[in-house]
């Protein structure tokens, strides 16, 4: 299909990249993670990701077979699928979670819309989105953390006179669970409360966060292993940083701004970093948002297109119903991507300004 | 055309859901159980026949002018019978059902097969076009009903069916669910017209 759309002008550097040799590079970018998740999590996590992969590649083919197309799953497109899928889900879920996961993102979120490149919406996040909504229960509760108190005990030390409601009002196992609890609890005063969230977002939750020594899906928790593949993936200019960086940003200044409880820039100045870190912020942001099919192709819609995901993320965590928006945020940024293509065509060379 | 063509071109061929998918509102909205479905399926159809019968015998008297109107008068006093009707011996299925009864009146079915069908034919045809079509709106609702009920809660009119084992996938009995589902159907329906 390339041949037949070169039609720029010459001179032409063609160059050896393919729709495989990126998707196998985005499978090793995202191996890191997985280890990651193999070692907080155990052998389990492993094996979920694995079915989730094994059911994706044979939804892909067995669909291909019966719309007589050329089966392509040697491309790593549905294995990237696959993995995205079962990242998303908590450790401790049955085998079929991932399985049924990734068929639906296969089969209902890329294939019925004519295979790779013609899909709206990011399969795996579709998948997921479908998970939640099938078996919330499953998805978003039971927790398993390799220190489940760890983050609240740092939370809560130092603190005097603390009511002894306060760690019942804590006991969630996600740090976002744990933030949106504080921000709804009617059980201690805001103030007690941004005491609580401000002590929580301290440099050693940082730390845990960044390492991933939370509770979470298998994928999201470390975020130095996420940002290796990522540095791996933008060094090969496989993702852009557009996406990405205006994403976060997006996400820094907010929560920044509208983070705290007691009114505007009431925050204390590490809760923006709490929010970057915490949840699937850089898993999102860095492999789910820069999807090549389902992203802007022009650079100003990129940024919009991060920007606009940064706002959702930021309005579902701090006024919505889920503790973690990154999925949705970019599934509804999909929606928009064809007319933020339209709006910022850029200007062609020599054209005069209107 | 013989009239049992016109009785049967409605269930499959013409099917008001997956072909001519007219009426999708309270497809969509009561397909959640076998129980609504039927019940549903039910209202529109004894709607359906009888607006068809009384359209059929007044045509001649209607100025075209004001034809949309008219049909309007006869449907919605049948529409206020079934409601009654509906209230008074089946309350609960009344209460689920709820405001899709009354919306019942602007049913794209019920106004479209008037227009195009018992406007311009004569009664025993518009009978038959009626069943059909109410047959065919009913068996659609309880095809999608089924799905979404035995996925979305592993029950098939409210009987467990399927082992406990089995986690139910709520998202089969939420809106999305009903979609799919009927996407889905419409899909496969089209390909084995292909």
């Amino acid at each position: 299909m390339s041949d037949v759309y070169a039609v720029s002008a010459a001179p032409h550097i063609k160059q050896n990249i393919s729709i495989s040799s990126v998707m196998w590079q985005v499978v090793l970018a995202l191996t890191p993670a997985l280890l990651v998740g193999i070692f907080f999590f155990g052998i389990q996590s492993f094996l979920l990701t694995l079915y989730g992969v094994v059911a994706a590649v044979a939804t892909e083919a067995l669909i291909q077979k019966l719309r007589k197309v050329p089966v392509t799953i040697s491309d790593g497109s549905a294995v990237v699928t696959g993995i995205l899928v079962a990242f998303n889900i908590n450790s401790a879920a049955p085998w079929w979670l991932p399985v049924i996961g990734s068929v639906f993102a296969i089969a209902i979120g890329k294939q019925i819309f004519g295979g790779l490149g013609f899909n709206i919406f990011n399969p795996a996040l579709l998948g997921r989105a479908f998970l939640v909504a099938s078996w919330p229960t499953l998805m978003t509760a039971g927790w398993k953390s390799t220190s489940p108190m760890a983050l609240f005990k740092s939370s809560i030390n130092g603190l005097v006179n603390l009511p002894s409601n306060v760690p019942a009002v804590v006991t969630s196992a996600t740090p976002l669970g744990v933030v949106k609890a504080l921000r709804d609890t009617t059980q201690v005063s805001a103030d007690m409360a941004e005491t609580v969230m401000n002590n929580l977002a301290s440099m050693d939750t940082l730390q845990n966060l960044f390492w991933g020594n939370i509770g979470g899906v298998i994928g999201e928790v470390s975020a130095a292993a996420l940002l290796l593949g990522a540095a791996y993936l933008a060094w090969k200019h496989i993702i852009e940083w557009r996406i990405p960086i205006s994403y976060i940003a997006t996400v820094l200044v907010l929560t920044y701004i509208f983070g705290g409880i007691n009114g505007l820039f009431s925050a204390s100045i590490m809760l923006p970093f709490f929010h970057i870190f915490s949840g699937g912020l850089i898993l999102g942001a860095f492999f789910m948002a820069t999807d090549m099919v389902t992203s802007p192709v022009t650079k100003k819609g990129r940024i919009i297109f991060g920007m606009g995901c940064g706002i959702l993320t930021v309005v579902i965590r701090l006024v919505g119903g889920y503790p973690e928006g990154v999925s949705y945020s970019i599934l509804l940024m999909n929606i928009t991507v064809p007319l933020i293509d339209r709006y910022t065509i850029p200007r062609i060379f020599g054209e005069v300004r209107k | 055309m013989s009239v049992i063509k016109e009785f049967t071109k409605g269930i499959v061929k013409e099917n008001p859901v997956f072909v001519m998918a007219l009426g999708l509102c309270p497809v969509l909205a009561v397909s959640s159980s076998v129980e609504n479905a039927i019940g549903m399926g039910a209202a529109a159809t004894f709607v359906l026949v009888f607006s068809n019968i009384f359209i059929s015998l007044i045509k001649g008297f209607i100025p075209s002018k004001i034809r949309i109107p008219s049909y309007i008068v006869v449907i919605a006093s049948f529409v206020t019978i079934v409601d009654m009707v509906m209230e008074a011996y089946v309350p609960a299925l009344h209460k689920n059902l709820g405001l899709f009864i009354p919306l019942i009146v602007v049913n794209c079915i019920i106004l479209g097969r008037a227009e195009a069908f018992a406007g311009k034919n004569n009664l025993i045809r518009s009978i038959f076009d009626g069943i059909g079509m109410g047959l065919g709106f009913t068996l659609a609702l309880i095809v999608i009903a089924s799905i979404r009920e035995v996925l979305g809660a592993g029950q098939f009119l409210g009987f467990n069916v399927l082992p406990v084992t089995f986690k139910p996938m709520l998202v089969a009995i939420l809106a999305p669910g009903a979609f799919l589902v009927m996407g889905l159907l419409m899909g496969l329906m089209n390909l084995k017209k292909k």
